[in-house]
This record gives C-alpha cells, sequence and structure tokens, in this order.
C-alpha cells in the first residue's frame, strides 16, 4: 500500500549487504569489526535522535545509559556464583535457568548469569533509572536540562571508575560472547566476523523502521508539538511531562541495548564508555545530522565512528568532536534545538555576497 | 444551565492581585466576552480557566465538574479548548500536521502501538486527517493545508489556530484576542467565523478589545478592572454602564 515508505528501508538493507560484499571482494574484511562497533554506536544515535532532535530535549548524559547496559551485564555475566551457590536467591536464580554454569582456559569452574537474564536485567535497570532522573531533570529546559543531564553522566563516570567490581580504571573484560540462539552469537571472534556484522545492522535496521513509525505517527506528531511550542501543546490535550519522559526512557533504552551488545562484542568495557566525551560526542553527531533528521543523524553516526575508531582522526580524536560542536553552534545559533544549519550557512553566504556586491 | 460556573477565582503575583474573587458563569450555546483595560486580569483569568495556571483560591466547575487545578492537558481533554492572544502555532509543522495535533483528545494510539505501526493506528491516523480537513474546509482554508505554519501570513496563521482548537471539538472555546493584529476585513471574517462556532454547538468565551466586535457578537459581556469584576450583563447594559464608562473613559472631574 504505502510502498514508497518502505523504500528508504530497502535502500538501507542493500548499502548494508553492499558495504559487506565491498569489503570482501576488496580483501578488507578486518574493517567489519569498526563497522560492527559503529552500527552499535549509530544505534544510540538515533534513539538520542527522537529525543534531541523531534522532542526537543538535549541529553548530556546517554554515555551513562550506555555504560549501565554494558557495566551491567558485564558485571553479571563475570561474576563468579559459584561460592554463594548455596545461598537462597542464588539457587533460586538458578531453578529459574538463568545462571550458566562455564569452565574457564584452567578448567576452574564459574557460575554466572546467562547473557539473555543479563541483557533483560540491564535493560530493565535502565528504565528504572531513566525513569528516576527523566522524571524531575525533564521538567528543566534548555541550558539547565543540558546541565543536569552533564550532571546524571558525570555521576555514573565516577560510580564506575570508583568502584572495585566494576574494575575501577580498568573495567569488566572476559564478558562471554552473548548466544542469541545456538548458531547466532555476540562476539569478537574472527569467526563470527561477518554474522555479527549482520546482527548489528540488522538491530539499527530494526531501530530505524521502529523510530520512523514513531516519527510518522500521532506520537510523533505531539513530540514535534513539544518541540515547537510546549505551552500550546498541553492545551492541546498533549501530556507533555508523560511524552517527554517516554521519549528519554526510550532513548535511554536504545543507549543501554548498544551498550549491552557492544560490550559483549568486544568482551568487556572500560570506563571511558561512560566519559563525558562520549555523550558530547553522540550529541555532536546527531546535531551535524541535521537534529530532526534520523537518516542524517543515521548516516553520521556511522561514518564518524567509523573513522573514529579506524583512527583517521589520531589523537585529535575528542577534538574533532568537539569542534564538530562548536561549528554547529555557530551556524545554529539557536542553540542545539533547531535544524537550520544549512540555512545558517547560506545566511553566510549570501550575506558576504550581498555586501560584495554592493561595494 | 450553566456549562461553566466561576466561583471565589483569585490569583496574584507576588504582591499584585491578578484576579481579585471573581465570579460568573457561561450559558451553554452562548457567547460571553470578557473585557476590560490593560492589566485588567482578562489574560490570566484565561489562564486560570484553562489550566495554564493554577488558582490560588476559588472554584471552576465545568459541565457539573470541578476542573480547577487541572494541567492544561487535561483540562483540554474535559472539553475545553483555546486559542492564545499571540498566535502559538507549532512554526515548522504544516497547517494541516498543526489542526491534527488538536485531533489529540480524540485519538489514542500510544508509544508501542505508534513504534510497530499497528493497523489500527493507520485508520486513527486516517480519521485524524480526514476529520482535519474537514475543519480546515469549515473555515476556508483548506488551500494552504500543506504549508508550512511559520510562512503563513499572520491572519491566516490565527484562523488555522482556530481550526487547531476547534479539531479538539470542544464544548467550551476560550478565544484570546482573535481579532489582535488583523485588519478590518480579517476582524470581519473572524466575527463571521465565530458566530458560525457558535451555531455548530461550540460555548464561546472571548477576550477582546475590539468593542464593535464584542457588542456585534457577544451574547453577554463581564467587565473586569484591577483583578474585580465590575459588570456581568448583556451589551445594551454594558453600554449603559455608569460605572463601565468610567473606567473606559476615564472621570468626569479628573
Amino acid at each position: 500500500m504505502n510502498f514508497h515508505k518502505y523504500l528508504p528501508i530497502a535502500a538501507l538493507i542493500s548499502a548494508v549487504i553492499a558495504i559487506q560484499l565491498l569489503t570482501y571482494f576488496t580483501g578488507s574484511a578486518y574493517m567489519l569489526t569498526q563497522l560492527t562497533m559503529s552500527a552499535y554506536y549509530s544505534l544510540v544515535i538515533i534513539g538520542l535522535c527522537i529525543l534531541m532532535g523531534y522532542a526537543g530535549q538535549i541529553s548530556l548524559g546517554h554515555a551513562g545509559f550506555f555504560a549501565i547496559g554494558g557495566y551491567i551485564s558485564a558485571f553479571l555475566t563475570t561474576c563468579n556464583l559459584l561460592p554463594y551457590r548455596s545461598h537462597s536467591l542464588v539457587s533460586l536464580f538458578s531453578k529459574a535457568g538463568l545462571l550458566n554454569m562455564s569452565e574457564d582456559l584452567y578448567g576452574g569452574q564459574a557460575l554466572h548469569f546467562h547473557p539473555w537474564a543479563a541483557c533483560v536485567m540491564a535493560v530493565l535497570f535502565t528504565i528504572i533509572a531513566a525513569y528516576c532522573i527523566g522524571g524531575p531533570v525533564l521538567k528543566l529546559k534548555g541550558h539547565y536540562l543540558a546541565m543536569a543531564t552533564l550532571g546524571f553522566g558525570i555521576i555514573v563516570y565516577r560510580i564506575v571508575l570508583g568502584t572495585s567490581f566494576f574494575g575501577a580504571a580498568d573495567g569488566l573484560s572476559d564478558v562471554p560472547s552473548f548466544v542469541i540462539f545456538p548458531g547466532l552469537e555476540v562476539s569478537g571472534k574472527s569467526s563470527v566476523r561477518i554474522q555479527n556484522y549482520y546482527i548489528a545492522s540488522g538491530l539499527v535496521i530494526a531501530g530505524v523502521i521502529i523510530l520512523l513509525n514513531l516519527i510518522n505517527s500521532r506520537i510523533g506528531r505531539a513530540l514535534r508539538a513539544i518541540h515547537g511550542a510546549e505551552d500550546a501543546a498541553g492545551a492541546m490535550g498533549v501530556n507533555t511531562a508523560k511524552y517527554k519522559l517516554h521519549t528519554f526512557v526510550l532513548s535511554a533504552v536504545f543507549a543501554s541495548i548498544a551498550g549491552v551488545l557492544l560490550t559483549h562484542y568486544n568482551g568487556g568495557i572500560g570506563p571511558s564508555e561512560a566519559s563525558v566525551m562520549k555523550s558530547v560526542r553522540y550529541v555532536a553527531i546527531v546535531a551535524i545530522g541535521g537534529m530532526a533528521n534520523l537518516w542524517g543523524a543515521l548516516l553520521m553516526g556511522f561514518l564518524l565512528n567509523f573513522l573514529s575508531l579506524r583512527g583517521y582522526f589520531g589523537s585529535f580524536d575528542d577534538a574533532v568532536f568537539g569542534s564538530i560542536l562548536i561549528i554547529i553552534m555557530l551556524f545554529a545559533p539557536e542553540g542545539l534545538l533547531h535544524k537550520n544549519s544549512f540555512r545558517g550557512i547560506k545566511k553566510i553566504f549570501s550575506h558576504t555576497t550581498k555586501e560584495e556586491g554592493q561595494a | 444551565m450553566a456549562l461553566l460556573e466561576v466561583k471565589d477565582l483569585s490569583r496574584a503575583f507576588g504582591g499584585l492581585q491578578a484576579v481579585n474573587k471573581v465570579s460568573f458563569s457561561v450559558k451553554k450555546d452562548t457567547i460571553k466576552a470578557l473585557i476590560g483595560p490593560n492589566g485588567a486580569g482578562k489574560t490570566t483569568l484565561f489562564n486560570l480557566v484553562s489550566g495554564m495556571l493554577p488558582p490560588d483560591s476559588g472554584s471552576i466547575i465545568f459541565n457539573g465538574e470541578p476542573v480547577h487545578g487541572f494541567p492544561p492537558y487535561r483540562t483540554a481533554s474535559k472539553g475545553i479548548a483555546r486559542t492564545f492572544q499571540h498566535v502559538k502555532l507549532f512554526p515548522r509543522m504544516t497547517a494541516l500536521e498543526n489542526v491534527m495535533i488538536g485531533r489529540h483528545t480524540h485519538s489514542k494510539a500510544e508509544f508501542i502501538p505508534c513504534m510497530l505501526s499497528l493497523p489500527w493506528t493507520w485508520r486513527e491516523e486516517k480519521q485524524i486527517r480526514v476529520k482535519s480537513l474537514e475543519i480546515m474546509g469549515f473555515l476556508g482554508i483548506s488551500a494552504f493545508a500543506g504549508n508550512e505554519a511559520a510562512s503563513l501570513a499572520y491572519g491566516q496563521q490565527r484562523i488555522v489556530e482556530l481550526a487547531r482548537a476547534l479539531a479538539c471539538e470542544p464544548a467550551l472555546l476560550l478565544l484570546d484576542e482573535p481579532a489582535a493584529g488583523l485588519n478590518m476585513r480579517e476582524t470581519a471574517e473572524i466575527a463571521r467565523l465565530i458566530t458560525k462556532i457558535k451555531e455548530m454547538g461550540v460555548t464561546v468565551l472571548i477576550v477582546e478589545h475590539d468593542m464593535s466586535l464584542v457588542m456585534d457578537i457577544s451574547d453577554e459581556i463581564i467587565v473586569l478592572s484591577y483583578g474585580e469584576k465590575i459588570a456581568d450583563d448583556v451589551p445594551l447594559a454594558i453600554q449603559r454602564n455608569s460605572e463601565v464608562i468610567r473606567i473606559y473613559l476615564g472621570e468626569e472631574d479628573a
């Protein structure tokens, strides 16, 4: 019926396949590792795009949600429960089938949570955390919201950096692979590289479809109305506080799922994933993608993360994203909440040519 | 029977008593106007009724149900829609999308059904679109349904805002200075539309400075001055009320 609606999705799927074939025929299959990681980061970006570009609410704490997902999943799948086996809670988990016995390299046995159970718990915890944080801070607007979410990001960063069972500065490692179902696993082994590229890309495609559905619905319209004139939206019957909060939680869930899966893919997670510069990077990418532009955010998320992971920015990595943010701010002075950056650039050029014409 | 019953409503901002123990009622299927000099508290009273501001004391009974202290979205869902003194459209959305927001209280697809794009949400979306276009047709603005709201002329924006409020199918429509900034021809058009809306069975409460418009269309008029009600009567009696003449024209021996 709405065939043209699915055309961009078909194009996206073709692009994903084309990239894989390209790496195959050029013998650069090793690049799939960074492409997979970029895909997971893009999942964070598109989630944040809904919150910032459509609902008009900034978050400088999304690396925090990413880290919550990654760390909880890593912790639950690596902590050994064997010594506590007789504890009633542990046996309860065991009976519920949430636990998993494994053998390490030296033949020692370890009992820990199954990645599925860990993933579900990590996402549930993220949802609770996002509701608790979002409830009060989303009453704030503009700079104040940015500062409050920044504060949240810093808290998460300091917690993972200062807590010994989260590995402090070393982070958590030896995270097992996530067997989604037999034959399909999220792990960094080179034998399943292609499979993992498609798992990550598939998730991004699913995420894009879900978010496009949302954007083109009654809810998406209400979110854009909140962005445009919040009090008028309220007067038309839109429960602005609830919608902002739900969008915040939704985007936090996207970040959390990306965190869980990337942690299993990398086999570990470190505190740098929770750092403020990561959050700034996500915001910068959404901004350069054009704010209320899911496709722009996706493209930029994929491209810039890939370039960064391949080391093209060298030691200027953070500086590049910082500069992007400055440039966007200059050309979109009404703040991060507008998408007229191109118009701003155009205006500057048209201005100079006009002056030249007069001179 | 009164549709809206306001009793002893008060609201202060710091030391300023913006609205002071104001009581009035609006009968069903009538147009009631709220007039008064600048700073009389008209807009504050409007914000109290629409839920944009909570009152300090007093009660607002709508359709036999108390609505004071409700957040705006709940007042809207009870059937009170409003327009703003300074047009507040969603600038980057099309005129049609603006009107479609007005259907929000009459549709129910939430996050999960929308994300999954369930078939019933398409049907609902189609109904929203059809109804919105119908209302735009009724107000004669179908021609620029697809234009971005910010690109419309001021007078057109006012009518789009009116259409958005009507899309709520309100029982009570609050119009805050609908003719402000409009020329004579546009004002006449607004007056015609308001009368038409009343004939549809929508009760109207209107704040307006344009006296000829107010006298033409209203069934009853309330006069406010310094937050207090001075008069509440039919237009002819208001025109002859010496107190009203005094506050508008000043005292004879001032």
